[in-house]
């Protein structure tokens, strides 16, 4: 080993500290792809990418999808889901609604985030349109029917019989503003 | 010794400038230690006000807020103001004695590390003055206390952790080149005196966590200045991802302040029982052990975010197994003094009570890491009483029993024994009458953190103040013995200690400002 990478001189030490404070940096993606690898912390993906028309609704087996609508810091706004709770059979699309109104008197920029309980049933549940893929901006008292298609896959674990689908709404105008993300 | 003749034609520099331009490793260590001491009281203070508030139920003294700033800074400044100063100091002062060598490896570098000290804690303290208050989000500073929800002085907190960061950082990569370069001819590894192996290991650790404490305050700083997202669900990020880095900085962190404890611990065992250190290879594969397993271990603070059942088990496990290398260290102390000759000075006492009540600190440890019971635990008051008596009796007392057991060659001056004795047991009861009800009112559910409490707490809180105030003001006692020590204390004899053993003691009494500038012959001794 070269003299100055030896962890016996400064120079080697210096170097386990700078890779150390990129370590600490690192521990953020590493800890998105932890998530993503072990299917914890119940996010779901993106827009599904598959074959929408060659899913056939062919299993009887039936479920139940909860929906659940939260206000990050209790903003003064209404959101709802139209139904609490739907039963479908695996494999089938369904399309529900999010209603939202803005009961603020001015123009914000509304951030849902999806979370799944139990999160091993996250990867199983495929949306084909969410409101949650975009920002949604809402002028002042307006009011909004926010839709959701989605699926589930047939793969899903047979323990689960029942899954949770809930949405935090965020205000996120003032990063919007300032353009950055 | 050929080493105190150098002395007569270079002492210290006179007046002031000394103690700013010293690159002496002695002078360094003093301001170390003196610094510490200072913070230590700072820090007491707070204790204080937090123990007066909590005196009665009610709110008495203080607004809620103050009482979190007070919780706040009182952690933030014992640990990276009064225990981990303290511990370099000792360093400073000892691993070049005990290993043979002239100074420290990098002496203008060493006087770098301390004197950015100051000035970190004086941005730290000087936030207490600022409108909106000092940084009240506990000393774990979690998201997003820290981040939406903080006082506008979060960004003095911040550069001030880079800058003790900073200051830690240079302070290890010091004792590591010194350990690694300088040791007297001959000095094998294995033939480092144990304080300076838990110093080795210790520095390691802090060169590996700190620079991920810098990175997570400096997270902190982007989600509260610069737009990004790294905490904050809304845009992105995670907030349980906070506690995943702080704690993978935090957890190493408790061993930083208490491995050269144990070192410290194992010099002066066997001092006072007159017999070499039961298991040294052994002490030193437990130290390595503990500070390995110190990295997988840091989920264990947080069983209730939420982790899947296999994260629990592993991170409950794997804590358990520090037991294993801890029992080893208690057991081999113990079997030192076993059949010893025994004397019970003020160090000693130290050593032993620290012995004692660190394994009461582990034990509650254990209980803690049962992930199903740590749920009850989890945030109350039993969580506060666990890590004072590993942090107080533990590395506090460590630090109080080194001063002890060093000041005679440092000063060359006996401190007063029955003051001592004095200031041990008053301090011991305090400490016990401080923490030990803790245990009881949080296994009733008190939560941590709060200003005002049932009023079935009531009788357990107002001891645990009295002991807090005893404790504290014992502490006084102790800087008056320092004082009397250093103006008027008999003069200390070459060897104070009858069974000590080491190259520290090889040096004239006080250790003269230059020593070993021609290594020790090992051979002769």
């Amino acid at each position: 080993m070269r003299h100055w990478l030896k962890p016996s001189s400064p120079s080697g030490l210096i170097l386990i500290v700078v890779l150390m404070f990129g370590f600490g940096f690192a521990l953020v993606p590493l800890y998105d792809v932890f998530c993503e690898v072990t299917g914890l912390n119940g996010k779901t993906k993106g827009a599904y990418q598959g074959d929408i028309n060659a899913l056939a609704a062919n299993s009887d087996r039936t479920i139940t999808v909860q929906f659940v609508a939260n206000r990050n810091d209790n903003l003064p706004w209404g959101f709802y889901p139209e139904q609490e709770e739907i039963k479908l059979t695996v494999g089938e699309r369904k399309q529900i609604h999010f209603s939202v109104n803005n009961s603020y008197n001015r123009a914000v920029v509304a951030q849902a985030i999806p979370s799944v309980s139990p999160p091993q049933a996250a990867d199983y549940l495929n949306k084909i349109e969410c409101f949650c893929f975009q920002r949604q901006p809402l002028a002042a008292g307006e009011a909004k029917q926010f839709p959701l298609v989605f699926f589930v896959d047939p793969a899903l674990p047979e323990e689960i019989s029942k899954l949770t689908l809930s949405y935090t709404l965020f205000d996120i105008s003032e990063r919007d503003a300032s353009g950055v993300d | 010794m050929s080493a105190h003749a150098e002395t007569m034609h270079h002492g210290p520099a006179k007046g002031f400038s000394r103690w700013i331009l010293t690159t002496n490793h002695k002078d360094i260590g003093t301001l170390y230690l003196v610094f510490s001491l200072i913070m230590l009281f700072i820090g007491g203070t707070m204790a204080f006000v937090i123990r007066a508030e909590l005196f009665q139920p009610g709110l008495q003294l203080v607004m809620p807020e103050f009482f979190n700033q007070m919780t706040t800074m009182h952690g933030l400044i014992m640990i990276f103001g009064a225990v981990m100063p303290a511990f370099v100091g000792l360093a400073n002062w000892q691993v070049p004695l005990m290993i043979g060598a002239p100074d420290m490896a990098l002496p203008r570098l060493n006087n770098f590390s301390f004197w950015i000290l100051p000035f970190a804690f004086a941005m730290l303290l000087s936030t207490l003055f600022m409108p909106g208050g000092a940084p009240d989000f506990g000393w774990t500073f979690y998201a997003p206390l820290s981040t939406t929800y903080a006082p506008p002085s979060v960004t003095f907190f911040v550069f001030a952790v880079h800058m003790m960061g900073i200051s830690s950082i240079l302070g290890a990569i010091n004792v590591i080149v010194t350990i690694f370069n300088m040791r007297a001819p001959g000095m094998k590894m294995m033939d480092l005196p144990l304080f300076v192996w838990s110093w080795l290991i210790t520095a390691f650790l802090l060169i590996a966590v700190m620079p991920v404490l810098a990175a997570v305050v400096t997270m902190v700083l982007m989600d509260v200045h610069f737009g990004t997202s790294f905490f904050s669900a809304a845009g992105g990020g995670d907030p349980v991802l906070f506690q995943h880095v702080f704690w993978f900085f935090a957890h190493p962190e408790v061993y930083i302040m208490v491995l050269p404890a144990f070192g410290v611990i194992s010099e002066i065992i066997p001092t006072f029982a007159r017999k070499p250190l039961f298991g040294y290879r052994a002490m030193v594969l437990a130290t390595v052990a503990i500070a390995f397993l110190s990295f997988i271990v840091w989920a264990h603070h947080m069983f209730t975010v939420g982790m899947p059942l296999a994260g629990e088990l592993f991170f409950m496990y794997t804590t358990m197994l520090i037991a294993v290398p801890t029992g080893v260290k208690v057991f081999n102390w113990i079997s030192t003094m076993f059949k010893g000759s025994m004397t019970f000075e003020t160090p000693m006492l130290f050593a032993i009570a620290f012995i004692v009540l660190f394994t009461i600190g582990g034990l509650s440890g254990l209980m803690l890491a049962i992930a199903p019971a740590d749920f009850q635990y989890h945030d109350t008051y039993f969580v506060v009483a666990h890590f004072h008596y590993v942090l107080v009796p533990g590395s506090v007392f460590g630090i109080i029993a080194a001063v002890y057991y060093w000041l005679p060659k440092w000063s060359g001056k006996m401190y007063d024994e029955k003051l001592g004795q004095w200031h041990f047991w008053l301090s011991f009861i305090g400490v016990n009458l401080t923490f030990f009800p803790m245990h009881f009112v949080g296994l009733a559910g008190m939560p941590r953190r709060i200003p005002d409490y049932a009023l079935q707490f009531a009788d357990f809180n107002m001891l645990t103040s009295l002991g807090a105030f005893l404790f504290g003001t014992t502490q006084l006692l102790f800087v008056y013995i320092l004082i009397k020590t250093v103006r008027s204390g008999k003069k200390a004899e070459q060897l104070p200690w009858e069974g000590a053993r080491g190259l520290e003691w090889s040096v004239p009494t006080p250790a003269p400002y230059h020593t070993f500038t021609t290594p020790p012959d090992l051979e002769r001794k």
